[in-house]
């Protein structure tokens, strides 16, 4: 990756991601997370009226700081990410993580990236954006 | 022309939560990165912490009488708003330094903002915390600054 060769609207390879039961039980024991929305099924369907297991809005945030740094490889550093939770997702749904060049700063050597979780339908659940700096040569 | 937002909860902007210390260690590193899919070798061998570690080792570990009916972590360190009901909100981190396992980080929490919108069914209240995290030898290494909305 070189800063000279980058430009507006290169895209970041994109990933499938389909988080199980599994996976979500183990991402929120990691954060010692106790919300049943993500483990407690007739809670989050009956109480909360969700149509399942919601996966946990970092996780997702999780997902586009991956996207990047795979992307980014040893090249530089993350340097800031931000991202909102648009709208659930759900155990079993496949989602889209991917991102697209929004700037080059050759000066500064950093570059913006949009970033984006999307589900089946295409709906943008999650935007983000974040900032990479290369390191020189 | 603010009807939610009182005096006296508006006199919380601008407090923080005490400090808050914790040690990195390989094994939380390698659960972490397990769990969120990483892919990159130094993460699931936990001789980096991936970038949204912080958010695990700061999660909040409270006794069985703090955890609210729908297994929420009641947070003492927000004020009692007259809205309830939690949507997604925003993040986002600025990375200063990587984390390595051995690192000890202290957390400060400051409430840096609440103000109160308009939404299509009602009143919405925004409010911003800022996390900054550094090390033992003082240096920053991250600041996370979240927005959440209550309806």
């Amino acid at each position: 990756m070189n800063i000279d060769t980058l430009n507006i609207g290169d895209e970041l390879p994109t990933r499938d991601v389909e988080c199980d039961v599994v996976q979500l039980f183990q991402y929120n024991a990691a954060l010692w997370n106790a919300h049943r929305i993500h483990f407690d099924y007739p809670y989050a369907t009956q109480e909360e009226g969700y149509p399942g297991l919601v996966i946990a809005g970092p996780l997702m945030g999780d997902w586009l700081s991956q996207c990047v740094i795979e992307w980014l490889g040893d090249h530089g550093r993350l340097v800031s990410i931000e991202y909102s939770n648009r709208a659930a997702a759900y155990v079993g749904e496949v989602l889209h993580v991917g991102g697209i060049v929004t700037a080059v700063d050759p000066a500064a050597r950093t570059v913006s990236v949009e970033l984006y979780v999307r589900n089946d339908a295409g709906e943008t659940i999650t935007p983000g954006a974040a900032v990479v700096e290369l390191g020189a040569g | 022309m603010s009807s939610l937002l009182t005096p006296e909860l508006l006199a919380h902007i601008g407090r923080s939560a005490p400090p808050h210390r914790e040690l990195v260690t390989r094994r939380d590193i390698r659960k972490y990165a397990i769990a969120t899919g990483q892919r990159l070798r130094k993460y699931l061998d936990g001789d980096e912490a991936p970038p949204m570690f912080h958010v695990a080792l700061f999660w909040p570990v409270v006794e069985r009488d703090e955890i609210a009916p729908d297994g929420v972590a009641i947070d003492s360190f927000l004020p009692d708003f007259p809205l309830k009901r939690a949507m997604a909100g925003g993040l986002k981190i600025e990375y200063a330094r990587p984390v390595f396992p051995g690192d000890w980080l202290t957390a400060t929490r400051t409430l840096t903002d609440i103000y109160e919108k308009q939404g299509r069914s009602g009143p919405l209240i925004f409010y911003e915390v800022v996390m900054q995290v550094t090390n033992d030898a003082g240096d920053a290494v991250l600041t996370e600054t979240t927005t959440r909305i209550l309806r």
